[in-house]
C-alpha cells in the first residue's frame, strides 16, 4: 500500500544520506569540521538561506518563481537602517521594514495574479527596480550603527545558540507546517499542480497567489533583517545573488520546478548540504570564487534530477 | 419550440414531474458568430440525457452556460424551480450543477484525497484533518464502486477510468445533483469506458440528473434515456433512446434530415 508513495519519501532520505556523507567526508578531511563552534557557525551561516528558501519553496511549489528575494534582502535591511538612522526606535523600524518586504511581495503577487504575467519576468523587473532604488536612496554607500537592540537579532545569543539560528529554525518549522498541514499549503501545491482545476472548484486562486508572494517577500525581509543586524550595517548590495542559493536549495530539496510538489523538509536538508559544502571549501582553503561555480552546478544537477523524476511520473 | 417527447424515464414515470433543469430560449453569440439560437431543453432526475451534435453545433457553449462559465445573451435557466438569467460558476455549483470536464480538472501531482476534497477540505483552524478526509474519501469511493486501492497516491498514477471516478466522486461529494459529462469516454480503452458508463448509469440510478455530451453514438445509445440532437445552435429534436435508431440520429446530426 505504501509502495507508490515511497519515491517521494525516499528522495528526502537520499538527501539526508547525502548530507551525512558530505559531513563525513569533511570530518575526515578537516579535524576542525565537527567541532561545536564550526557547527554553530554553519547553522548561523545557513540561517539567512534557510529563511529565504522556505519562502521560495512556497512560491516554487505553486509553480511560480521569485527572483526578487535577493533585492528584497537589501531593501528591507536598507529601509530598517535608514529608519533607525532617522530616529525611529529599532523595534518599530524592524516591523516597518518587514511590512515593506511583505508589501513588495504583495505587489509581485498582485502583478502576477491580476496582470496574468509570468512571475519570472515580474520578479526579474522588481529585482532590478528595487536594487536601483536602494542605490539612489543611499548614494551607493552603506548605512550603519543601529545600536545594541538591533544588533542582538544578528549576533546575540540565547544560551549557546545564536539568534539567527533560532529565527531560521522557527520559520522552517512554521513553513513546513504551513505547506504540509494546512489548507493554504494544499492550495499552494494545487496552484502548481492544476491552477485551472482549483479555480473551477471555487477557490480564489488570485488571492492565494498574492498571499504566497507576500509570504515569500516577508521571508526575504526577515533574511534582510538578519543580514543587516549581523553586520550592524546595511549594505546597498546586500543579498545580491542570494535568490540563486534559495532556488538551488529548493530544487535540490525535491520541490518540482513546475510546481505541484514541494517539501520544506527537503529544502531545509538541501540548505544545510549547500552550506556545509561552502563551509568545507573554506576549511580546505579553497578560494571562495569556487562557491558560485559549486552552487550553479548543484542547481543544474538538481534541476536535471527533478525533471527526470517528473518525466518518469508522467510516463506511468 | 420543440415539444418534449418524454418525461423522466428511468426512476420516475411521474408525468407531473417538473424537470430538474430547464432552459428556455437561450441565445449566445460571440461577435458575429451565433453559437446558440434559442435553445430550450429539459433534463429530469434519474435520467441520462445525451446531447449530440456535430462540432460547432453549440454543445460546448450550452454546457458552459449551464455551468455558469458563460453568460447567455438572453434566455432563462431554471434549476429545481428557480430561475436564473445567467449563472456564475459559484452559483451553479451551489445549485448542484457540476461539470466533469474533458481534462477532469485534477491535480496530477496531488493525492486522491486532496483532489476529492478540493475546495471543501475538512479543516480545523485552517489545518487539514487528513486522517478524517482519507477515511471519508475511502467511503465515498466505495459507495460509488470506484476501484482505487489507495487514496494517498497521486492522481497522476491512476488509470484514466479511475481518474474519471475521482472527478465524479468530487462532484457528488460537493452536492452535485446534475452532473454534466463532456466526452466521458474520449481516449479510453474498452474496459475503462465500460467502467465509466457503469458509473454514469449508477449515478442516474441513484436519482441524480446526468447529461452527457459525446460523439460516440454506440455509448450514447448504450446509456442514455433520451437524446437531444443539436445542430447549428438549435436543439432540433429530443428523442427517446429506446424508440430511436442510430441511423436517424446520424442523419439529424449531419443535416441529411431536416426537421424544420
Amino acid at each position: 500500500m505504501e509502495k507508490k508513495r515511497l519515491p517521494d519519501y525516499s528522495y528526502t532520505l537520499i538527501l539526508l544520506g547525502v548530507l551525512i556523507l558530505v559531513a563525513g567526508i569533511l570530518t575526515a578531511a578537516s579535524p576542525y569540521f565537527l567541532t561545536w563552534k564550526n557547527c554553530r557557525n554553519i547553522l548561523n551561516q545557513s540561517a539567512i538561506y534557510l529563511v529565504l528558501s522556505v519562502g521560495m519553496t512556497l512560491v516554487i511549489s505553486a509553480g511560480q518563481i521569485d527572483l526578487s528575494v535577493g533585492a528584497v534582502i537589501g531593501f528591507s535591511g536598507m529601509s530598517m537602517g535608514l529608519l533607525i538612522q532617522n530616529g525611529m526606535p529599532a523595534p518599530a523600524a524592524v516591523v516597518t521594514g518587514l511590512l515593506i518586504s511583505l508589501a513588495i511581495g504583495m505587489v509581485n503577487g498582485l502583478i502576477v495574479a491580476y496582470g496574468r504575467v509570468n512571475s519570472f519576468i515580474v520578479t526579474l523587473s522588481t529585482m532590478t527596480i528595487l536594487r536601483g532604488i536602494i542605490l539612489i536612496l543611499t548614494n551607493s554607500s552603506s548605512v550603519f550603527g543601529f545600536g545594541r537592540v538591533f544588533a542582538f537579532i544578528g549576533s546575540g545569543k540565547v544560551g549557546p545558540v545564536n539568534m539567527p539560528i533560532i529565527i531560521s529554525l522557527v520559520i522552517a518549522a512554521l513553513g513546513a507546517m504551513l505547506l504540509h498541514k494546512t489548507r493554504f499549503g494544499n492550495y499552494c501545491l494545487f496552484i502548481g499542480s492544476n491552477e485551472v482545476a482549483l479555480n473551477r472548484s471555487g477557490v480564489d486562486v488570485k488571492k492565494y497567489k498574492v498571499i504566497i508572494f507576500s509570504l515569500c517577500g516577508l521571508c526575504a525581509g526577515i533574511a534582510g533583517l538578519i543580514v543587516t543586524a549581523r553586520l550592524n550595517s546595511a549594505e546597498p548590495l546586500a543579498g545580491q545573488g542570494y535568490e540563486m542559493d534559495a532556488i538551488a536549495a529548493t530544487i535540490l530539496g525535491g520541490t518540482g520546478m513546475q510546481g505541484g510538489k514541494g517539501s520544506v523538509t527537503g529544502t531545509v536538508i538541501a540548505c544545510f548540504i549547500l552550506n556545509i559544502l561552502k563551509n568545507g571549501l573554506t576549511l580546505l582553503s579553497i578560494s571562495s570564487h569556487y562557491q558560485g561555480i559549486l552552487t550553479g552546478l548543484i542547481l543544474l544537477v538538481s534541476v536535471l534530477i527533478s525533471e527526470s523524476r517528473q518525466r518518469k511520473r508522467s510516463e506511468v | 419550440m420543440q415539444q418534449i417527447m418524454g418525461y423522466g424515464w428511468g426512476n420516475n414515470m411521474n408525468e407531473e414531474k417538473r424537470p430538474f433543469l430547464e432552459t428556455k430560449d437561450i441565445y449566445k453569440s460571440f461577435g458575429h458568430v451565433e453559437a446558440l439560437k434559442g435553445v430550450s431543453m429539459n433534463a429530469y432526475e434519474g435520467e441520462v440525457l445525451a446531447i449530440v451534435g456535430d462540432n460547432g453545433a453549440g454543445k460546448s457553449t450550452l454546457i458552459k452556460i449551464l455551468s455558469g462559465v458563460l453568460k447567455p445573451d438572453s434566455g432563462v435557466i431554471c434549476i429545481d424551480g428557480r430561475e436564473y438569467c445567467g449563472l456564475t460558476s459559484r452559483k451553479a455549483i451551489e445549485e448542484g450543477v457540476s461539470t466533469v470536464y474533458q481534462d477532469l480538472a485534477l491535480g496530477n501531482t496531488m493525492d486522491v484525497t486532496s483532489n476529492l476534497f478540493l475546495g471543501s477540505e475538512l479543516t480545523k483552524c485552517g489545518f487539514l484533518k487528513k486522517k478524517k478526509m482519507n477515511e471519508e474519501a475511502r467511503r465515498l469511493l466505495d459507495d460509488l464502486d470506484i476501484q482505487i486501492p489507495d487514496v494517498t497516491v497521486p492522481v497522476g498514477d491512476l488509470s484514466g477510468g479511475q481518474r474519471q471516478g475521482v472527478a465524479v466522486a468530487r462532484l457528488v461529494h460537493n452536492g452535485g445533483r446534475l452532473l454534466i459529462f463532456d466526452e466521458p469516454t474520449a481516449a479510453m480503452g474498452l474496459n475503462e469506458s465500460n467502467a465509466v458508463l457503469r458509473l454514469i448509469k449508477k449515478l442516474a440510478g441513484e436519482g441524480l440528473t446526468v447529461i452527457i455530451i459525446s460523439h460516440n453514438l454506440p455509448h450514447v445509445f448504450h446509456i442514455s434515456d433520451r437524446i437531444c440532437v443539436m445542430r447549428q445552435g438549435r436543439v432540433i429534436r429530443e428523442l427517446r433512446t429506446e424508440a430511436t435508431e442510430m441511423d436517424e440520429v446520424v442523419a439529424m446530426i449531419t443535416g441529411a434530415v431536416t426537421t424544420d
